[in-house]
Formats: C-alpha cells, structure tokens, sequence
C-alpha cells in the first residue's frame, strides 16, 4: 500500500487557548521587577531633560532623522560615526551569545520585549476576568452581557497599554514634550499617528492574542539559540530521576505499596498542546523512552499539573528541553510551592545544567555553579564582547571636536591664471561639533609658498554654525615662478584652526601642476 | 512509498520519508499561518488592479488608481517648480550686482544657474566650465568682454556674434593673411611670443608691425580691449593656443568665435540672471562698477 495515512490528519492545527495561572515566588519576584524596570526605561527615557546649550535639543535621548543626529546623554553620533551603533549592535549579538551558553534562553523568559508585553497583558487579564480556573469557564461559556463586558474592558485597557507603547516610541524621534503636545491637538504630522497606529496594532495584536505563537513561529532566535547552548548550559529542567514515576492520591499510595505495576510508567511521551512542543532529547539524558525509568517506588512528582498550569507557553516542562520552552522559570515557582506544601524538597523543577543528570542520577551532587559559568566559551565571549565595549570608548574619547575632508575639483584639475599662476580648487568640509558657531582659519601648509582664497570671501577664514558642517570652496594658487605650478602633482597640506580654542586639524590632498598635461 | 509512522520520542506522526534513519516530523502548520498566506494572496491580486502590473503587448495594464512613477515625478516637479516661485521673482526684481548680498538668494541661484550651465553652456565650455580651444575657460581671470555679473549676463542674453541679436558683441579682426607677407607674420609671431615676458610691444621690428596692424584693437600696451572683444596679449592665457602654429594660423586667418543668444525665450529672465551669478562665482568673476 501506497497510501499515506497521515493525509488524513489536519495539515492545519489551530491555536490551543493557553490561560496561565498566577504564581508567586522568587522568580516571579524576580520578573516583577525586570518588567518594572524595563517598562519604566521605555515609557520614560524621552521625557528625561538634558542641557546641550541654546542651539541643541535638551531631549536626553533622541534620534533626529530630520537633521541625522543621535543624542545619547553627552553623547552625539554624527552619521559618519555610526560605527559607534554598529558596534553596540554587535555587543548586543555577542551578550546574547554569552547569555544563551550560560544561561539559555534566559533573554527570553526575562527581557524580551514579547515577554514583558504579554506578562503585562496577562496581569491586565487576570485583573479583569481573574484568574485561570475564571478565565477558562468563561472561554467555554457562551456569549453573555457579562462576557462581553468583561472582554471589551479587557480589549480597552489593551489598546490603551498599546497606544502608550506607540505613543512612547515616536518621543524617541522628536522633542517629547512639543510632540505630547501637537498630537494632543491633532497637530502633529501624519507620520506620528501612523507609527503610533502601527505599533498599537501590533503591540495588542502580539501581546494580547498571538503571545506564544511568536516565539515558537515567528522568532527566529529559538532556532539559533539551539546552536548556542550546550550540556553546561543552565536551563529550566525536571529532575525526572527525582520525580518519576509520577502519580497521585490515592492511586500514588497504593503503588507506593506494591511499586512493580507497568502503569506507574507515565512519563508523558509526546506533544500535549495542539501538536507542538515536541520533547528534544538532549546530550547528556539518557533515553528515558526505553522504560528503563526506576519502578521501585513513587517519584516526588504529584502530578498537580501546577508548572503545566502557570506556564505562558502551554508546555509540559516535564517532557524534557523543547523549543517552546522560554525559561522563564515560573514552573519552578510552581513547583516549590508544591513540594513545601507536601513536605518535599524543593527543586523537582530548577536550573540544571544537563551535563549534571548523570552524576544525580548516580546519587551524586551536582557541580558548583561557577564551574558551568566559567568555562572557555563563556570567558571567551566576554572578552570579545568587553574588547568591543573598550575599543568603542576609547574611540568616544580620542574623537575629534572639529574635522575636515578635502575633496580636490577634478573638473578641470587646474586653472591657469592670466599672470601664470595656477590654481586648485578644493570642496573643504569642516565639521564644528560644538554645541555654538565657530569660525575656522584655513591656511596651506607651511614652506611650499602657496597662497589661499575663499570663494566668495575676502579673508580666509569660514564660520560654521554650531553642530553643522559647512562647505566651502577653497583656492589654492601656486605662482608662475612656484616648481609646484610647472610639476606634475605634489602633496599638499590643508589646516583648519579653531579661532575660538585654537583647535587644529589637518587633511592632505594633492595639488595638480601644469606638468600633468 | 511511504508509510505512516510515529516517532518513538515525540509521539508525532512522521512524514514518512526516511533518509538512512532520518525521519521528518510531520508537525502541523498554525492555521492562522495560512490565513496570513491567503490574505497575501488577496493582497497581490489587489495590488495588481490597483497598480500597473500585467504585461500586455506593448506595455501594461494602467491599474485602475492611474497611478505612474512618471506623474508622480511629474507631480514633484510641479511642487518645486511652484515652491520655487517666490524666490524666482526675487530673482527678477534684484540687481545683478545684489544677489550676491543675499545669502538664500544667491544660494539659489548658485544651484539653479549650474542645472541651467550644464544644460546649456557645457556643451562648449565643459562641465567644469574649464573650456576647450576656442572655448573660453569661465574659470580663470581673464574675460573677453568683461568679467562683472552685469557682463556676463550681457553676453549670456545676446551672444556673440551672432545675426540674431542686434545687440549682440560684435567684433572681427581681418585676416592679416591678406595683408601682411609671410614672413612679416612670422616676425610678428615671434615679438607677440615676447610679450608675455613683459617686452615692449611697440619695440623692434616686430614692433612696427605691431603698432601699425595691432595696437588699434589690442592696444599700444598689448593689454587688449574689451569694448572690441580684443584679448589680452601680454597674459598667459591663449584661446586659440599659443605655439607659433597657431598664432600664425589666427593672424593670417583670423578667428571668428560665435556663441548664440541665450536670452528670452531661450531662456527666462531669471535663468538667465541665475546663470549669470552662477559663472560669476566660479573664480573669475569681477566686482561691479560701483553705481553712479
């Protein structure tokens, strides 16, 4: 037979409803406050003033597109400086490398904007319809008055945390007070409205209905965070060697009694959420689907269900390392609270390090935490990823407040004057990083005899508004009886002087003689 | 063949397909995944009754919006052309000799004189203004018939030599090759090569010939004339070249250098001014006589 059966099957599955329950204990503490703190950086860091003089925005962080600056505290990166953000960008990919080797997906369950945003809209849930026992009956009920005006307050107050995310990412492109107040008054320009609707659309769209479906489907950081982790990895895992066979009340102690029944063997073997979350197998666990697992005696696992219940992924962590899992360790939480309840020890759930299974499997105690932290991979990224930080410091230290390129005009290369003399001209760009104007002197280098004009001017020097640039257009004149004037090309020096500070900087080009024809 | 099979661990259905013990797990889409598809799919087939898309013939279909990237340039032209429009007649109204004193005034037209040059002018001076033989170079210091904006923009509006414009400049010098012998031109080449060295024009032998044939238009101290058109002698600048081939040639057969009129309608009044400031500045051009 040639028929494939599973053509049969759906192709399609459709979302499976996942209604965490509440938890409390040190890691949710713990995300309390990381969502406290990363919220509060997010809503507030436009509105935070800094003084940068009359001629500079006084907004603390702000990227002007418009005038193409970025203003961060005392910083300002002009565009030819964005290697400063390219390498930030960089320590950013390389903290995540060395947090993923240490601690998996710990950017995920903590930090990750997706993970904030819907542990806020599930706060705002559980405040309106309660919590998951509540939610669930309602789920199933039919439509009512009641449901209705439960799910409209829900979805009001969503889009109202929406805005709020749309509305705080255009005060990073504008001065934050000026813009608060021309949207208030329908004054501020279209693109502002726009990106405040789009950000609120997709801010409740996946916080409030897609939640986990972005990290298994549409992220792709699970899939490279495979390739990041190894056995020394400290991840969320179930100590199944502890736990199973699992097994409840009753039926729990009546095995307890006579622990050779084949049916205490319950070890969940496959997807329990709408076919995902497929247990990996990982190196370092044994395989456990062999039936090889203890039967001499129930496992610490009541089977409660409690870390399956508070999870906002809908998985069973006790199915081993997936790549649903985010870690974020409420289903320790979970579970210890259980464990103190009926009297066990704590850490049935916790974080593992896979390389230990075996050694506790053996009755052994697990290694120190610094000897999976330190190790050569996680030194090496933190070295690189200090390096970069270094180098970038350093750069912020040593760069110039005033700068100039010289771009010789090539068309011609030279003129020759009535009285002989030829002349160069140069496109001088001078750079004034100074938060007021500037007058620059510009001169030719000392002892090739050459003279200087501005166009367009009588002295020789160039005022510069303050944190602009100014083109100007320089001639350089070399008299009839200058070797320079009759030779081919001759590198030439041109120096710019702060008038005010007495700053100089310098940049060669070249002079284009007669002789080159 | 294919056989339906579940994977040990996971307890999902496999695809079948086994690659020497590699098994695909056959997970299920989301469904919302495919409605996205089908929406895209909605999307492109939108798109493309809205927009120009479907190949016909000899072009595409329009789309029902008429929308084209040649309207649309269209459209921006007309808004510059129509932000433009002040400033323009700014440009009009001012004194050839004022824009310069006018930053935002002579910044425009600065920029809107070069796209005028180089539409117009470059053909014969060049890209760069630098000129070529018998095309003056508008870069150097040296100006035929004069130099101040008011000049330039007198010689840009009526040409030179031209029939079309009565008012147009106007000289000629004869073709001494009539006049002179061979060898009296030869001469002459050889004390107009001194000049520039800071001899005495009307010295010598060559002098004489000079001072009867020359110094009516090019002066007595070979300086030239600008009412005339006469060029400068005693400088480094040579239109027509400066080795003695050339001088002989533009003695005997004298040079007769035509540039056409680019005044209205050619080119409107504020083109013309624009253009006028733009060669001005490009690092020859003279101060203005001061008004009486």
């Amino acid at each position: 037979m040639s028929t494939n059966d599973s053509m049969n099957t759906s192709l399609y599955a459709a979302r499976e409803p996942i209604f965490p329950r509440r938890v409390s204990g040190t890691f949710r503490r713990l995300k309390w406050w990381i969502m406290g703190v990363t919220l509060a950086i997010y809503y507030l860091t436009p509105w935070i003033r800094w003084d940068r003089g009359p001629n500079l925005p006084d907004q603390a962080v702000l990227v002007d597109l418009a005038n193409r600056r970025f203003y961060f505290f005392w910083i300002e990166i002009w565009p030819h400086e964005f290697y400063f953000v390219a390498g930030l960008l960089v320590m950013a990919g390389l903290g995540l490398f060395l947090f993923t080797a240490a601690l998996g997906r710990v950017w995920c369950g903590y930090a990750c904007p997706q993970t904030v945003w819907t542990d806020l809209f599930l706060l705002v849930e559980r405040w309106v319809e309660g919590d998951r026992n509540a939610r669930l009956r309602l789920h199933k009920q039919p439509w009512s008055a009641m449901k209705a005006r439960l799910r409209l307050t829900k979805w009001t107050l969503w889009v109202l945390i929406g805005i709020a995310t749309g509305g705080a990412w255009v005060f990073y492109f504008a001065d934050a007070p000026t813009l608060a107040r021309d949207l208030a008054t329908f004054a501020a320009p279209p693109v502002a409205y726009f990106s405040i609707a789009i950000l609120t659309f997709t801010t409740v769209v996946f916080g409030g209905f897609m939640r986990e479906q972005v990290c298994i489907y549409m992220c792709p950081w699970p899939r490279i965070q495979g390739a990041m982790m190894d056995e020394d990895t400290l991840t969320v895992a179930y100590r199944e060697w502890r736990g199973e066979p699992r097994g409840k009340g009753l039926r729990r102690r009546k095995e307890a009694a006579s622990a050779t029944s084949e049916t205490t063997v319950t070890r969940a073997a496959g997807p329990q959420i709408g076919g995902r979350s497929p247990a990996l197998k990982m190196p370092g666990i044994p395989d456990t689907a062999g039936g090889t697992l203890p039967l001499d005696g129930p496992g610490d696992c009541i089977d409660c269900n409690a870390c399956v219940n508070v999870c906002p992924m809908g998985i069973d962590i006790r199915d081993g390392q997936q790549m649903a899992c985010i870690t974020c360790a409420l289903c320790i939480d979970a579970c210890d609270e259980v464990m103190e309840k009926v009297g066990k020890d704590r850490g049935l759930i916790d974080y593992i390090a896979l390389s230990d299974a075996p050694r506790e499997r053996a009755g052994e105690k697990p290694r120190s935490l610094w000897v999976h932290i330190l190790r050569a991979r996680n030194i090496l990224y933190t070295v690189l990823w200090a390096g970069i930080g270094f180098g970038l410091v350093f750069l912020l230290f040593i760069r110039p407040e005033i700068e100039l390129t010289v771009a010789p005009v090539r068309n011609p290369t030279f003129v020759t004057m009535s009285d002989g003399t030829v002349r160069n001209a140069y496109d001088v760009r001078i750079l004034n990083k100074h938060g007021e104007e500037r007058v620059f002197l510009v001169a030719p280098g000392f002892g090739q005899d050459l003279a200087l004009e501005i166009e367009g001017r009588s002295g020789n020097t160039v005022s510069v508004p303050a944190d602009t640039q100014a083109l100007t257009r320089v001639y350089v004149m070399a008299g009839p009886e200058n070797e320079i004037a009759e030779g081919d090309r001759t590198e030439i020096r041109l120096w710019v002087e702060d008038l005010m500070s007495g700053e100089r900087a310098y940049s060669e080009t070249t002079f284009t003689g007669r002789g080159s024809q | 063949m294919s056989v339906k099979k579940k994977d040990d661990v996971t307890g999902t259905e496999t695809t079948g397909h086994d690659w020497d013990g590699i098994t695909e797990l056959n997970t299920p889409l989301p469904r919302w995944w495919l409605w996205t598809f089908y929406a895209t799919i909605v999307w492109g087939v939108i798109y493309t009754i809205l927009y120009p898309a479907w190949p016909l013939v000899s072009t595409a279909s329009a789309g029902v919006l008429g929308w084209s990237t040649r309207a649309e340039v269209a459209e921006q032209i007309a808004e510059a052309e129509a932000a433009n429009a002040d400033i323009r007649a700014e440009l009009i109204s001012t004194e050839l000799a004022a824009i310069s004193e006018d930053d935002a005034l002579q910044n425009y037209a600065i920029n809107a004189g070069a796209a005028v040059f180089r539409t117009n002018c470059s053909q014969c001076h060049g890209q760069g203004a630098q000129g070529a033989k018998g095309y003056p170079n508008l870069l150097d210091d040296a100006w035929l018939w004069g130099g101040t904006i008011e000049d330039i923009a007198y010689t840009v509006r009526h040409g030179i030599r031209n029939e079309d414009d009565p008012d147009a400049r106007y000289s000629q010098m004869p073709a001494f090759g009539d006049i002179l012998a061979e060898q009296e031109i030869a001469t002459l080449v050889a004390h107009v090569q001194t000049l520039d060295e800071g001899a005495d024009p009307l010295e010598g032998e060559g002098g004489q010939l000079y001072a009867d044939n020359c110094a009516s238009c090019h002066g007595e101290d070979a300086k030239g004339m600008r009412e005339l058109g006469a060029p400068n002698l005693t400088d480094a600048i040579w239109l027509y070249g400066d080795s003695d081939a050339d001088l002989t040639t533009t003695i005997a057969n004298a040079r007769f250098g035509v540039m056409p009129a680019w005044g209205p309608p050619r080119l409107s009044e504020d083109e013309v001014k624009a253009v006028a400031a733009y060669v001005h500045q490009l690092g020859g051009g003279e101060a203005s006589a001061p008004a009486e």
